[in-house]
C-alpha cells in the first residue's frame, strides 16, 4: 500500500522542547549545586550530599513499588508503611541474634549477617504482601476511598501486632562492626553504611530498570502502567501480573525497614508510617507510576531533606513540602508521570 | 458459510444504563461483517461485551461452540481474538516494536508476517525504534491493526478505524484491510463511514437502541438507498 | 420547629432516635446524673469529638474525600486560642482574638491544600494532606519558643470558665455550680449549634451537590457543575468546623499540645469514629464519637481486668492487655468497610 503518512517523517522537536522534556533529569543536580552555594562550605556540602543521597536512595526502595503497584491498578496502599516496619522488625530480630557476626571484625560475616537479615525481612513482607492483596485490597478494587480507609486499618492493625510481638518499646539496632565509623576524605566525612547504602540503592535501581526495560516481563508491567485493559485484551492477565509487583514491592518496603533501621540505629512501630510520608512526597513529586520519576523524587527528598537540617533544622519536613508544592507547581502530574493519560 | 461468533439476546449493563438490550449478531466464517449504525446505537459495547470488558447480563455470546461469557477478557483473547479498539490502545510509552512484540503472545515475531505487515504499512518499518507515541493518528491505527495482524487470529474486532483520519489516509486503510481479508480472516468491524464499510464489508448489520434491527449482504444495502435512509438516516448516506 | 433545627433530616428509625435521644440527653444531664471530674470530662470530651468527627464526615461521608489533616485545622483552632490566652490576660476578647485567628488560618491553609490537591488528582489529596499534617505536627513540636513544643501550653481560662467562679452558693443535686459546669455548658450548646449547623449544610442545595459529586464525578462535572470548586468549599467549611472544635478543646482542657490535638492516633481515632459509626449521616458522628470515647474511656478499664484475669496466659494475655484496644479497634475498622460501610447507623435505619 502507499502510505503517505510515512513519507512526512516525523519532525525532530525543537530544542526548547527537547530541554523542556529533559528538564525532570536536571533538577537532582540543580539542587545540589544550590545547596552548595547556599552552604557555601565545599566538605560540609560533600558530607551532606553523601547522606542526602544515602537516604534518598533508601527513599526509593521503600517507594518504587507502591509507585508501580499505583500505576498497575490504580491501587493506592497506605499498608506499605507496615511492610517498612515489618521489614525492620523481622530483620533486627536476625541481627539481633547473629551478634557473633555482627560484631565481628570481619567485613564478610557482617555483610552476611545484614544480608541474611534483609533475605529474611523480604520474605516475611513478600508473604505478607501477598496476604494483604488477596484478603484485603482484592475486595476493593477500583475503590480509592475505600483503598484508602482499609489500607490504613490494616497499618494500623500491623503496627498493634508489631507491638503484640516486640513489644512496645523501640529497639535499639546497633551496626555491624565494620559498617560503623567513617573514612574521611579531604574534610568530607563518608560514613562507611551511607556508603553500602547508596551502592545498594544503585544497585536496585538499575536492577529495575534494566528488567522493566529489557525483559518481557517488565515490558508487560510498563504496558500495563499505561493501559492495563487492551494488556488484558492482548492475552495477558494483569492480575496476576498486579499480584507479583505487589509481592515484590511489599518485599523491597522490607528491604527498606531494615536498611532504614540501620540508618537510624534505632526502630519502632511507627517508623513505617513517618517514612510513608516521605514515600508518598516522593512518589507525587517523581509522578504516580513512574520509577524513574520515584528516583528522581527520592534524590530531591534525600538531598533536601539533608541540606535544610543543616541550613534550618527546625523547617527540614517542611522543606519537603515547600519542595513538592513548587514541584506540583511546576508539573501538577509531578516530574515523569506515566501513562493514563 | 460456518458461523464463527454468535450472539443471541444479548443484554449489557453499564452502571445504571441499559445499553445492549438483546443484541442478534451472527459473524460468518471467513467474512468481514460490518457493523453500522448511529452513535449510541450499542456498536462499541457490543465489541467490548464480546471481549469480556463488559459483562453481558443475559444473552448467549459463543465463538465457535465456545461459551465466552464466563470467561475473562485475557482467555478470550487467548482463544484468538484480536481487538483494535476505538482509541487504538496503543502504548505511547513502547516503541513500535515493543508494541507489536506484545501483540505475538509468544514473545517471537514470525518473520514473514512481518515483513508482509511492513508491505502494507511501511511506516512501522520506519518507526520500528521510536516511541509510539511519537506516531501520527494514522501510523497509530495501522499500528493497532498490525498487531492484531502479527499473529494468525480466528477473529479481529476491529472499532471504527476510519475515525477521524484523512480521505487519503481512509483509502489507504482500505488497501491494507482488502489485503488482510485475502487470509480469509474473520472480522467484525465497526464503521460509520458508509464508503469504508461498502468498500469493504461483506455481510453488515445495523444496530439501533441496543438491538441489531438489520442484518443482510452489505452489497444490497450498498444497492438499496432506501434501505440506507431508513436504517441509517440521510446523513450517513450523503457521506458518499 | 424541630423540623427546621434538623433540617428536615431526621433519624429516620425508630431505633437510632431512640439512640440519638439517649446520647443528647445524656450529655445534657451529665453533671448532674454522672457527678465526678472523670465523667464530665468524659461527656466535654464526647462533645467535641462529635463536632470534630461530624465536620470531618462532611469531607468523607458526603464529599467522598479522605484527609489526615482534619487534626491540624483542629490543632490550629486549640493554639489559637492557647497562644492568645498565653500572650494576653484571660478575656473573652483574647478567647475570641484566637479562635478568630485560628478559624481564619485553617480555612486559608484548607484553601491552599484544596486548590493544589484536588486540582490535580483527587487521589492525591489523601497523601497531600497526610505529608502537610505530619510537617505541621513535627513544626509545632519543634517551634517550641512559640507552641511549648512537646510539653505544650498551659493558660487561664477567662474567670467565667474557671472552677473558681461560685454561681449559687448551694449544692444542686449535690453538685456545685461552679465554672467547670458554665464551661462544659458553653461546650455542649457550642456543640449542638455546630452539630445542627452541619446537618443544615448536608441537607442544603450545595451538600447535594456534594453528594452528586461523590457518587458519579463525571456525571456531575457534565451537568456543569465545578467539582473542584465544591470539593474545595467542601474542605474549608470542614476545616472552619475542626478548628472551631479546636477552640472548645483548648477551652475546656487548659492544656494545648501536640499529643492531645495534632497527633495523627487522633486522626486515626477520628477515622474509627465516622467509619463505625456510619458515613455521610451526620448522625453517625454523633453515635461513633460517643461510642468510641466512651469505649476508650471505660473499655480499657474492662481489659485492664481481662487481662489480669488471664495472667498466666502468655499470647492471650497480651491481646486483652488495654495496650492492645486499639487491634481490635483496627480489625473492627476493617471489617466494617468490608461488610458494614453504612455504620451502626445504617444498620438501625436498615432494621427500621
Amino acid at each position: 500500500m502507499t502510505d503517505q503518512t510515512s513519507d512526512a517523517s516525523i519532525p525532530s522537536p525543537p530544542l526548547a522542547d527537547r530541554l523542556k522534556a529533559q528538564a525532570p533529569y536536571w533538577t537532582v543536580p540543580g539542587l545540589a549545586v544550590l545547596g552548595l552555594v547556599l552552604i557555601a562550605d565545599a566538605s560540609t556540602w560533600g558530607t551532606l550530599t553523601l547522606a542526602g543521597l544515602a537516604m534518598g536512595m533508601l527513599i526509593f526502595i521503600m517507594a518504587s513499588g507502591l509507585t508501580l503497584v499505583f500505576g498497575l491498578m490504580d491501587v493506592l496502599n497506605f499498608g506499605h508503611g507496615a511492610f517498612i516496619s515489618i521489614g525492620a522488625f523481622v530483620g533486627a530480630t536476625v541481627l539481633l541474634a547473629l551478634t557473633g557476626w555482627t560484631g565481628a571484625d570481619s567485613l564478610a560475616l557482617n555483610l552476611g549477617a545484614v544480608l541474611l537479615a534483609i533475605v529474611a525481612a523480604m520474605l516475611a513482607t513478600g508473604g505478607l504482601g501477598w496476604f494483604f492483596e488477596r484478603v484485603i485490597i482484592k475486595p476493593v478494587y477500583g475503590a480509592h476511598l475505600k483503598q484508602i480507609l482499609v489500607t490504613m486499618g490494616g497499618l494500623i492493625v500491623a503496627e498493634e501486632l508489631i507491638h503484640l510481638f516486640w513489644g512496645p518499646n523501640q529497639i535499639p539496632l546497633p551496626r555491624p562492626e565494620m559498617l560503623k565509623g567513617s573514612w574521611v576524605a579531604g574534610g568530607v566525612i563518608v560514613e562507611k553504611y551511607r556508603v553500602l547504602a547508596v551502592v545498594l540503592g544503585a544497585a536496585i535501581f538499575i536492577g529495575l530498570r534494566w528488567s522493566l526495560v529489557h525483559t518481557r516481563l517488565g515490558l508487560l508491567i510498563r504496558a500495563g502502567v499505561e493501559n492495563g485493559e487492551m494488556v488484558e485484551a492482548l492475552g495477558y492477565r494483569v492480575r496476576r501480573l498486579f499480584v507479583l509487583v505487589f509481592v515484590a514491592g511489599s518485599a523491597l518496603a522490607g528491604l527498606g525497614g531494615v536498611m532504614w533501621g540501620l540508618y537510624d540505629e534505632i526502630i519502632t512501630a511507627q517508623m513505617g508510617l513517618n517514612i510513608l510520608v516521605l514515600v508518598f512526597i516522593v512518589v507525587i513529586i517523581g509522578g504516580l507510576g513512574s520509577v524513574e520519576g520515584c528516583f528522581i523524587g527520592a534524590l530531591l527528598v534525600g538531598l533536601m531533606a539533608n541540606y535544610t537540617g543543616f541550613l534550618a533544622p527546625k523547617v527540614a519536613l517542611g522543606s519537603n513540602i515547600l519542595l513538592m508544592v513548587v514541584i506540583l507547581m511546576w508539573r501538577p502530574r509531578g516530574l515523569l508521570p506515566a501513562g493514563k493519560g | 458459510m460456518a458461523e464463527l461468533l454468535r450472539l443471541e439476546g444479548v443484554h449489557t449493563h453499564i452502571g445504571q444504563y441499559h445499553i445492549l438490550q438483546g443484541v442478534d449478531l451472527v459473524v460468518p466464517e471467513g467474512e468481514l461483517t460490518m457493523l453500522l449504525g448511529r452513535n449510541g446505537a450499542g456498536k462499541t459495547t457490543t465489541l467490548r461485551t464480546i471481549m469480556g470488558m463488559w459483562r453481558a447480563s443475559a444473552g448467549e455470546l459463543g465463538l465457535a461452540g465456545t461459551d465466552l461469557r464466563p470467561l475473562a477478557t485475557p482467555d478470550i483473547a487467548r482463544l484468538g481474538v484480536g481487538y483494535v479498539p476505538e482509541n487504538m490502545g496503543v502504548f505511547a510509552a513502547l516503541t513500535v516494536r515493543e508494541n507489536m512484540l506484545l501483540a505475538a503472545r509468544d514473545g517471537a515475531m514470525d518473520e514473514s508476517r512481518l515483513e508482509w505487515i511492513f508491505s502494507l504499512f511501511p511506516a512501522l518499518k520506519k518507526f520500528w525504534g521510536l516511541p509510539a507515541g511519537n506516531l501520527s493518528g494514522g501510523q497509530k491505527q495501522m499500528l493497532s491493526i498490525a498487531r492484531a495482524m502479527i499473529e494468525p487470529r480466528r477473529l479481529i474486532l476491529i472499532d471504527e478505524p476510519s475515525k477521524g483520519l484523512a480521505p487519503a489516509i481512509v483509502d489507504a486503510l482500505i488497501e491494507a484491510m482488502r489485503e488482510l481479508k485475502r487470509t480469509a480472516t474473520t472480522i467484525l468491524m465497526v464503521e460509520q463511514n458508509f464508503r469504508m464499510a461498502q468498500a469493504l464489508g461483506d455481510g453488515v448489520a445495523v444496530m439501533d437502541d441496543g438491538r441489531v434491527v438489520h442484518a443482510g449482504r452489505m452489497a444490497e444495502l450498498a444497492a438499496d438507498p432506501a434501505l440506507q435512509a431508513r436504517l441509517l438516516g440521510l446523513s450517513l448516506g450523503a457521506h458518499q | 420547629m424541630l423540623r427546621t433545627l434538623l433540617s428536615e433530616d431526621f433519624p429516620r428509625s425508630r431505633a437510632l432516635t431512640a439512640v440519638v435521644l439517649l446520647i443528647v440527653l445524656g450529655l445534657v444531664l451529665a453533671p448532674f446524673v454522672f457527678p465526678g471530674i472523670r465523667s464530665l470530662n468524659t461527656a466535654a470530651t464526647i462533645c467535641i469529638f462529635i463536632v470534630l468527627v461530624a465536620s470531618y464526615d462532611l469531607l468523607l461521608g458526603y464529599t467522598g474525600i479522605v484527609s489526615f489533616a482534619h487534626t491540624m485545622f483542629f490543632g490550629i483552632g486549640a493554639y489559637g486560642v492557647a497562644l492568645s490566652l498565653k500572650a494576653f490576660p484571660a478575656s473573652w476578647g483574647a478567647v475570641a482574638l484566637g479562635a478568630g485567628a485560628g478559624l481564619v488560618l485553617a480555612m486559608g491553609l484548607a484553601l491552599v491544600i484544596g486548590l493544589f490537591a484536588l486540582r490535580v488528582q483527587a487521589i492525591f489529596f489523601a497523601m497531600v494532606t497526610l505529608a502537610v499534617a505530619s510537617a505541621f505536627l513535627i513544626l509545632a513540636s519543634q517551634l517550641s519558643g512559640l507552641t511549648g513544643g512537646e510539653d505544650g501550653l498551659t493558660y487561664r481560662v477567662p474567670r467565667e470558665l474557671s472552677p473558681a467562679l461560685k454561681l449559687v452558693s448551694a449544692k444542686v443535686m449535690d453538685v456545685r455550680l461552679d465554672g467547670r459546669i458554665v464551661s462544659y455548658y458553653l461546650i455542649f450548646g457550642s456543640a449542638l449549634v455546630l452539630v445542627l449547623g452541619l446537618l443544615r449544610v448536608v441537607n442544603s442545595p450545595f451538600g447535594r451537590v456534594l453528594q452528586a459529586i461523590r457518587e458519579n464525578e463525571f456525571r456531575a462535572e457534565a451537568i456543569g457543575y465545578r467539582t473542584a470548586f465544591y470539593r474545595t468549599a467542601a474542605t474549608c467549611l470542614s476545616a472552619g468546623a475542626a478548628a472551631l472544635a479546636g477552640v472548645l478543646m483548648a477551652l475546656w482542657t487548659k492544656y494545648t499540645g501536640p499529643d492531645t490535638t495534632l497527633s495523627l492516633s487522633i486522626m486515626i481515632d477520628i477515622l474509627l469514629m465516622v467509619v463505625i459509626g456510619g458515613m455521610g449521616t451526620i448522625y453517625g458522628a454523633v453515635v461513633g464519637a460517643t461510642l468510641f470515647v466512651l469505649a476508650k474511656n471505660y473499655l480499657q478499664v474492662l481489659m485492664a481486668s481481662a487481662a489480669e484475669t488471664t495472667a498466666g496466659v502468655p499470647l492471650l494475655n497480651e491481646l486483652v492487655s488495654p495496650d492492645r484496644w486499639l487491634l481490635w479497634l483496627g480489625i473492627l475498622f476493617v471489617l466494617s468497610v468490608y461488610f458494614f460501610p453504612t455504620g451502626i447507623v445504617g444498620r438501625l435505619r436498615g432494621r427500621a
